[in-house]
C-alpha cells in the first residue's frame, strides 16, 4: 500500500503571494512614501487629480504585480528539469474561476465609474471643462464671488478677458491666490486647447463655444500655459507662463494692465460668452 | 562576365537611391538666408523689413504675401529668419506697403512690449491703431512685443504690386525698438488673417515659413 504524494497547491500559493505584495506596495505608495505625483497640488483642481492619480496607480499595482509574480512564479515552479515532458489532460474551464473573473472585471469597472461619476459632479470640479451649462457650480468660498476669467485662444497665442474689471484684455493670465475662478474658454479661429498644467486645468477651446472650467489656486507662483491641441505650424511654440500672487499684487497688476490697455478699450468688443469678432474687411 | 554587371547594376542603383535621398533630405533640410540686424556702435541695432501684397513675378509663390528683410549689403532678400544681438535693443523699421485686411482680434491694435509704449507712425508717435484699418502686424509673443502695421489707404495712387517695393510707391513707415534678453531661438508672426484665399485668412503664407512668420534668433 503506498500513499500519493500530495500536490502543492499552487493557486492558493500563488494568491497569497500576490495578494500580499499588492497590500504591502498600495500601502507603501500611498501612504509611507505619499508620492507626488503629476500635476502637483498648486491648485484644488490638481490635487484633486493627483489623487485620482493615486487611485488609478493604486488599481494599477495589482494587475503589473499579477503579471510579474505570475512569471517568477512559473519560472521557479514549473520549469522543466529533465527529458521533455508530455503534455498534461485538456482543462476545459473552471467555473470558480471563472466567475471570479467576472466579478473581479464588473467590481473594479462599476467602481471606477462610481469615483468618475462622484468626481464630476463635485463642485468646482472638471478642469476639463463642463461645456457651455455646467453640471456642477463653482466651489464657493464664504464673502469671496467666483471671478470669471475668459481664455481666448487664437492662431498662435492665448489672450484673457476680465469681465470684473470692465472686459480687459490681457496677454498673460494672472490669478489671485484662494480665489475661485471660473474660467471660460473658447477660440476665434480654430480648435484649440488650454492646459494650465499646474493648475490641473486643460479644456478645449473651441472656436464659438463657451467652455466652462473651474479653478481655485492654493499657492502663489508660476504655472505652464501650453496648447494642447495642434493648431498649425506654430503650436509648439503656443505657450506662456501665467502667475498666481496675493490680493495685493493682484490688484495692483490689474491697475497696470487697465492703464496700459486703455488706448485699446474702445475697440474691444463688449464682453460676451464666446469672443468671435469679425474685422469689417477681409483678406480672402 | 554577367555577374560582375549584375553587382555592378545593383552598385549602381544603391549610389543613386542614395544620391536621390540625400537630395530629398536637403530639400527638406533648406532654409532661406538668415538676415542680421545691422550692428551701429553706441545705438541700438538696426533691422529693415518690408511687407508686400503679394510677391509677383520671379518668386515661387508670386501671389501670396509676404515680408522681406534688408541685408547688410542694402539688398532686399525674401527671408524671414533674423537674427539680432542678444541683451540689446533693436530699432526696427517696417515699410508697410499692402492694404488693410483687419485684425480678427482688436486687442493687437495696441502696440506692446516696445520702448515707451508707442510706435512711430510716418514720424509720429501711436498708442493705438483702428483694428479695422490693419494690414499686417509683427509680434513676437515670448518677448512679448506686438506692433500693429496699419495699410495703405485702398486708392492710393502707385501701389506696389510686386517685390521689392521702393519708397517712392504708397506705403507706410512704422518704426520702433524693443529689448532683447538672453539669447535663443523666437518665433515672430503676423496676427492679420491676411492670406487671401484660405479659409479664415490663415492658410498658405500665414502657416508657411518664410512669409509671414519666421524665426529671431537672438545670439
Amino acid at each position: 500500500m503506498s500513499s500519493e504524494p500530495s500536490r502543492p497547491r499552487h493557486f492558493r500559493r500563488f494568491l497569497v503571494i500576490w495578494l500580499g505584495l499588492s497590500v504591502v506596495a498600495i500601502v507603501l505608495f500611498t501612504v509611507v512614501f505619499d508620492l507626488d505625483l503629476p500635476p502637483g497640488r498648486a491648485a484644488d483642481d490638481a490635487a484633486g487629480q493627483q489623487v485620482d492619480n493615486s487611485v488609478l496607480t493604486a488599481f494599477g499595482i495589482p494587475v503589473v504585480l499579477f503579471v510579474l509574480v505570475l512569471l517568477a512564479y512559473v519560472l521557479v515552479n514549473f520549469r522543466q528539469r529533465g527529458p521533455e515532458l508530455e503534455d498534461g489532460p485538456r482543462v476545459f474551464g473552471h467555473r470558480g474561476a471563472e466567475i471570479a473573473f467576472i466579478a473581479t472585471a464588473v467590481v473594479g469597472v462599476v467602481a471606477l465609474v462610481a469615483y468618475g461619476t462622484w468626481r464630476l459632479l463635485e463642485p468646482g470640479a472638471a478642469g476639463g471643462g463642463q461645456g457651455p451649462t455646467p453640471l456642477s457650480p463653482a466651489r464657493a468660498v464664504a464673502g469671496q464671488p467666483v471671478l470669471p476669467v475668459q481664455v481666448i485662444g487664437q492662431q498662435w497665442q492665448f489672450t484673457y478677458r476680465y469681465p470684473t474689471y470692465g472686459g480687459l484684455q490681457t496677454p498673460h493670465l494672472v490669478l489671485p491666490v484662494g480665489q475661485p475662478v471660473e474660467l471660460h474658454v473658447t477660440s476665434l479661429d480654430v480648435i484649440h486647447s488650454f492646459w494650465a498644467y499646474q493648475l490641473g486645468v486643460k479644456a478645449d477651446a473651441n472656436p464659438g463655444v463657451d467652455n466652462v472650467a473651474y479653478v481655485t489656486p492654493t499657492d502663489t507662483g508660476t504655472f505652464d500655459i501650453r496648447c494642447a491641441e495642434l493648431c498649425g505650424i506654430w503650436h509648439g511654440y503656443m505657450f506662456d507662463q501665467g502667475r498666481v500672487v496675493d490680493e495685493r499684487e493682484f490688484t495692483a497688476w490689474i491697475q497696470e494692465q487697465e492703464r496700459f490697455f486703455a488706448p485699446v478699450k474702445r475697440y474691444l468688443p463688449p464682453y460676451s460668452e464666446t469672443y468671435f469678432p469679425q474685422p469689417a474687411r477681409r483678406a480672402g | 562576365m554577367v555577374r560582375m554587371r549584375r553587382i555592378l547594376a545593383v552598385v549602381v542603383a544603391i549610389i543613386a537611391a542614395c544620391v536621390l535621398i540625400a537630395a530629398y533630405v536637403g530639400i527638406l533640410r533648406r532654409q532661406p538666408e538668415k538676415v542680421a540686424a545691422a550692428a551701429r556702435p553706441g545705438r541700438p541695432a538696426e533691422l529693415t523689413l518690408q511687407t508686400v501684397g503679394s510677391l509677383g513675378p520671379g518668386y515661387q509663390r508670386s501671389t501670396w504675401v509676404s515680408y522681406l528683410a534688408r541685408n547688410q549689403d542694402g539688398e532686399w532678400v525674401h527671408s524671414t529668419h533674423l537674427t539680432v544681438p542678444a541683451n540689446s535693443l533693436v530699432q526696427v523699421t517696417i515699410q508697410q506697403y499692402d492694404t488693410a485686411t483687419g485684425l480678427r482680434n482688436p486687442f493687437f491694435a495696441r502696440p506692446q512690449g516696445i520702448s515707451g509704449g508707442v510706435m512711430q507712425l510716418d514720424g509720429k508717435p501711436v498708442d493705438v491703431i483702428d483694428p479695422d484699418l490693419t494690414s499686417h502686424t509683427f509680434a513676437i509673443p515670448q518677448l512679448d512685443v506686438f506692433v500693429p502695421l496699419p495699410g495703405v489707404a485702398d486708392d492710393a495712387p502707385n501701389q506696389c504690386a510686386a517685390a521689392p517695393c521702393t519708397p517712392d510707391q504708397a506705403h507706410r513707415t512704422i518704426t520702433f525698438t524693443f529689448q532683447t534678453g538672453q539669447p535663443g531661438r523666437y518665433r515672430w508672426q503676423c496676427f492679420v488673417p491676411c492670406a487671401a484665399g484660405y479659409v479664415t485668412g490663415f492658410g498658405g503664407p500665414m502657416q508657411s515659413f518664410g512669409y509671414m512668420d519666421g524665426y529671431l534668433d537672438v545670439v
